[in-house]
């Protein structure tokens, strides 16, 4: 091997790795979700960075004919006021749930708070008088199954339009009644299929499949399509749901992948 | 031995080739048994665009508990009729480490990707595939192909050289692995994200479906994990230190 050779040879070695160090910095800035020093939630971040930097995060994810509508396991919890919910995590029932439940949630209300110009409470009945959206598409399980669904409900970002976002707003988290916090930021929020979801296959959603309102995020898997939602809260600084939520439970935030 | 800038090949294993090597090598033991464990998590695999316990598989691999479970509580049909598609709740735990197992597959499946994309656009620069993997004419005419499947299956393996003097399988094997199967195990894995399919939904349609390309995935691998095992027995079997310290250290 002549010298000239080797001197390309690892001039390009270190331009790859240049580059992908600029990538890793990008995961690493204070943009991300924190990873407390695990390596794998800074490979998850470097997974979002890169998502965001290489994706337009604007594609509208396949919708299908309603003959494409296949069977749907519900999984995870399937009732907050009875399931002896995740035994690991020892969470209790909600009792408040219960109660929603038994006046058919007709005594729900969906409260919109944080970095918004006008907080509000939303009822069902509220959410169903703005302008609707269906769409028929697929969810995946980060187990490896998938199912096809009919999804009806609001889109979050006309939700968070009438609240009026303010433009400090970088995250939007959801509290839910089986105690799974979640949260995306602003690009998944907004996304035009991301629905506050009341309906599915032409129905009122069932309760094991959340009642009465579940987000639906098509972006990414199914965990982030969080069921049971009580409270939307937009924040500024990035809310890691504490003991329960993705980070302190060894999962990665994003779930674009 | 010939130098490195003539048509018979170069003497040694270069030195990008040598760390890539070891970085892919790396990446897959990593990929594999990650990968391993998030089949455990559901070790059903269908073809079309989605699949699930309440859907018929076209392989149940007894890997897991999670294996053909039964714990199911149906909710009832969507629709009116017979052939409507159901629901049913989960009623049991399910085997599941895929918290720590995805994020490792995905950290570990940058590390086969960066370097991976850098081994094959130095591989077309550099002329490394010109030189040692594509198939001289010489080596198509006549018998030599079936002579060297006749050695193989005789397990006459050639002496190593220290560098990459390659057989006519042993080429078509690389061929293989570089430019079929290790794209094909990235486009297929690519072809299951939510996000990247709602850019490029070509990716998952390509495949016939996210599950199709679930099951191709599981299948590329397969083939992956057969070629490293054979290229193992040859490394061994045409001598093991001499082939390592090429690898490694180059000499």
């Amino acid at each position: 091997m002549n010298p000239t050779q080797l001197i390309t040879r690892r001039r390009m070695l270190l331009g790859g790795l240049a580059s992908l160090g600029g990538l890793l910095a990008a995961g690493c800035s204070k943009q991300s979700p924190p990873t407390y020093g695990n390596l794998l939630r800074m490979g998850d971040n470097f997974t979002y960075a890169a998502h965001r930097a290489l994706l337009s995060g604007r594609g509208i994810a396949k919708e299908y004919s309603r003959s494409q509508i296949s069977s749907f396991p519900a999984t995870g919890c399937v009732n907050p006021a009875t399931v002896e919910l995740d035994p690991v995590s020892g969470k209790k029932p909600s009792e408040l749930y219960a109660r929603l439940q038994a006046r058919a949630f007709a005594d729900w209300k969906l409260s919109v708070e944080g970095l918004v110009a006008r907080p509000a409470t939303f009822s069902l009945a509220d959410l169903k008088q703005l302008s609707s959206r269906t769409h028929i598409t697929k969810m995946m399980c980060e187990e490896g199954w998938s199912g096809i669904a009919e999804w009806t409900g609001v889109p979050l970002r006309l939700v968070l339009e009438a609240t009026g976002i303010l433009p400090q707003a970088r995250w939007v988290n959801f509290k839910t009644f089986d105690d799974f916090p979640e949260n995306l930021d602003m690009l998944d929020a907004l996304h035009p299929q991301t629905l506050l979801t009341y309906g599915m296959n032409g129905r009122d959603l069932a309760i094991p499949h959340g009642a009465p309102v579940r987000l639906r995020v098509t972006t990414q898997l199914g965990y982030k399509s969080v069921k049971y939602l009580q409270r939307i809260i937009v924040t500024e600084d990035f809310d890691d749901g504490g003991k329960n939520g993705d980070i302190q439970t060894g999962w990665s935030w994003y779930a674009g992948i | 031995m010939g130098k490195s800038d003539s048509s018979s090949g170069d003497s040694r294993h270069s030195v990008w080739v040598r760390i890539t090597h070891w970085m892919g090598a790396a990446s897959f033991i990593i990929l594999a048994i990650s990968g391993a464990l998030i089949l455990m998590a559901h070790p059903r695999l269908y073809w079309g665009e989605s699949g699930n316990d309440l859907t018929p598989a076209w392989l149940e691999l007894p890997i897991s508990k999670n294996h053909r479970h039964g714990g199911w509580s149906s909710n009832g049909p969507f629709f009116e009729g017979r052939n409507s598609p159901v629901s049913a709740s989960r009623t049991f735990q399910i085997f599941n480490e895929n918290g720590w197992s995805r994020s490792l597959h995905f950290l570990a499946a940058w590390l086969l990707v960066a370097p991976g994309i850098f081994y094959v656009l130095a591989g077309l620069c550099i002329g490394h595939f010109r030189r040692n993997f594509l198939l001289g004419t010489d080596e198509l005419k006549g018998s030599g192909f079936w002579e060297d499947v006749r050695n193989h299956v005789r397990f006459r393996i050639r002496p190593a050289t220290g560098g990459p003097q390659y057989g006519l399988l042993q080429k078509c094997a690389y061929l293989g692995v570089v430019f079929v199967g290790c794209p094909l195990t990235v486009m297929s894995g690519l072809a299951m994200s939510p996000m990247i399919t709602s850019d490029y939904p070509f990716l998952s349609d390509m495949f016939g479906g996210m599950q199709s390309a679930r099951s191709i995935h599981f299948l590329a691998f397969v083939l992956l994990l057969l070629f490293s095992v054979v290229h193992v027995i040859m490394v061994i079997k045409s001598g093991f230190r001499r082939q390592m310290t090429a690898m490694t250290i180059g000499n």
